[in-house]
């Protein structure tokens, strides 16, 4: 048994929201520069060169690399031998979005009743958190902040057994043709395959805390990623999606075992910041 | 690429139709701020025949809700957000004297036609070239609905703002030039 204060948790979440939003992770920056190369656009190329000097800039100056820093997403995956004492381990969370985005001079995108008042909560909370009790006494944590302009352009179908690998393949590039410039291109696709309803939406977007330029263990997937990938990059939608030959940077696919009578599939878009901070506790 | 036009605001009718869907362009002078919930309000202002906080005339509205300034900055983190949420709400603010609006992604066929037909432009920024972009803005004011934080209408004095004319008021819009050059399925 390890006794761990949550007050540990709150700093934790409160640094990561800041480094996530203004630090882009260094392989998706080697990504992007790799992507200058091979852009056949020249306006293309020239906005892609533009990407990577404001995460430079972002980098060097600790200023949010885009004014949407939207909500916080927190993966919490907690050892089972580890016991929280000194409060409530998600109000501490909550309360580590709360000081990061206020310190961090971070946008507080965060509405309350989403129909009738849409008024702003002032601090960014509530956070969306997933957790899970893994072995071991250890907490890794992950902040993932995803912007609204990439997050509206997602979709869920449940599918039919019968419609299969084709009828995944054509569902996540209608998703990505219908999102066209609004996801901020060059984008990654986070793709969940299985499970049911809820489980799918959480495997797409739980696929977006890939590093990046990592492939599924499983060839079969790993090999549909790569053709998704290719066939996503023939759109034609392109950097900010004014045309070209990157539209996106990676396609990430996480399954889970289903019902025999269904096929949930559901796409996850990010867009070319994919910001996220990771630290183990 | 054809070369970089600078232009200034508030925009005039001569100058809207030297502009060509695909033109780079920097854009000097006041420009407006505005997103969701302040269209909602001005339009609903105006259906109650009540005038709008700022005077449109002319005048150039950007979509973006900034990141907080820090000590010492004249302006946060401020790159456009999705111009298709105003959709609903643009041809009322063109009819209203409106001449250009800043944003990210495609706009409405309505929106195009309302650029034909009362002269107006819509470029588009590089969305998340955020901290790129607020160099170009030296000052800003908050003017109306301050209790909307990141939402509230503030006037940006920008000097050389980088974008790009997307939809020209010939109804080009260069979404669609981009797509049909380099689609290979």
């Amino acid at each position: 048994m390890r006794n761990m204060n949550v007050k540990e948790v709150e700093t934790a979440i409160s640094k990561l929201c800041i480094q996530s939003c203004c630090h882009l992770p260094e392989e998706v920056v080697a990504t992007l520069k790799k992507t200058t190369g091979t852009e056949e656009s020249p306006l293309g190329k020239e906005i892609l060169e533009i990407i990577i000097k404001n995460a430079q800039l972002a980098q060097d100056t600790d200023c949010p690399i885009c004014q949407d820093t939207g909500l916080t997403v927190v993966y919490a995956e907690i050892g089972q031998e580890v016991h929280f004492e000194g409060g409530d381990i998600e109000a501490a969370i909550h309360a580590g979005v709360a000081d990061g985005y206020t310190k961090g001079y971070l946008r507080k995108s965060s509405v309350d009743d989403p129909l009738f008042v849409r008024k702003n909560t002032g601090d960014n909370t509530p956070a969306i958190i997933h957790t899970t009790i893994v072995p071991g006494d250890k907490v890794k944590l992950t902040v993932l902040p995803k912007g609204c302009g990439s997050e509206n352009m997602g979709a869920l179908k449940m599918l039919k057994p019968a419609d299969g690998v084709e009828g995944l393949v054509n569902f996540v590039l209608e998703t990505v043709r219908i999102a066209g410039p609004n996801p901020c291109p060059p984008i990654t696709v986070g793709v969940g395959v299985g499970g049911n309803m809820e489980r799918v939406a959480e495997l797409a977007k739980h696929s977006l805390t890939r590093h990046m330029g990592e492939h599924n263990p499983n060839p079969k997937y790993a090999e549909l990623e790569a053709e998704i990938l290719r066939r996503v990059n023939l759109t034609g939608i392109g950097p900010s999606g004014l045309g070209g030959t990157n539209t996106a940077l990676a396609v990430n696919i996480e399954y889970a075992p289903t019902h025999i009578g269904g096929l949930p599939v559901a796409v996850n878009l990010n867009c070319h910041a994919a910001r996220r901070a990771v630290v183990s506790l | 690429m054809a070369e970089t036009k600078k232009i200034t605001t508030p925009l005039t009718d001569d100058v809207i139709k030297t502009l060509h869907a695909g033109d780079s362009v920097l854009i000097t002078g006041p420009i407006y701020t505005a997103r969701d919930a302040a269209h909602k309000r001005m339009t609903e202002a105006l259906a109650r025949g009540e005038e709008l906080p700022i005077d449109v005339q002319g005048n150039v509205i950007y979509y973006v809700g900034p990141s907080p300034e820090k000590p010492g900055q004249a302006v946060g983190s401020a790159g456009p957000t999705t111009s298709g949420r105003m959709d609903k709400y643009t041809p009322t603010m063109i009819e209203q004297g409106m001449k250009g609006m800043i944003g990210k992604g495609s706009r409405s066929q309505e929106v195009i036609d309302s650029c034909v037909k009362n002269c107006a432009v819509y470029f588009v920024a590089i969305g998340g070239a955020a901290v790129v972009i607020s160099q170009s803005i030296k000052k800003q004011e908050i003017l109306a609905y301050g209790d909307l934080g990141p939402e509230a209408i503030r006037r940006y004095d920008v000097v050389d703002f980088p974008a790009i004319v997307c939809v020209d008021c010939y109804g080009n819009d260069t979404y669609k030039d981009g797509l049909a050059k380099y689609c290979k399925e």
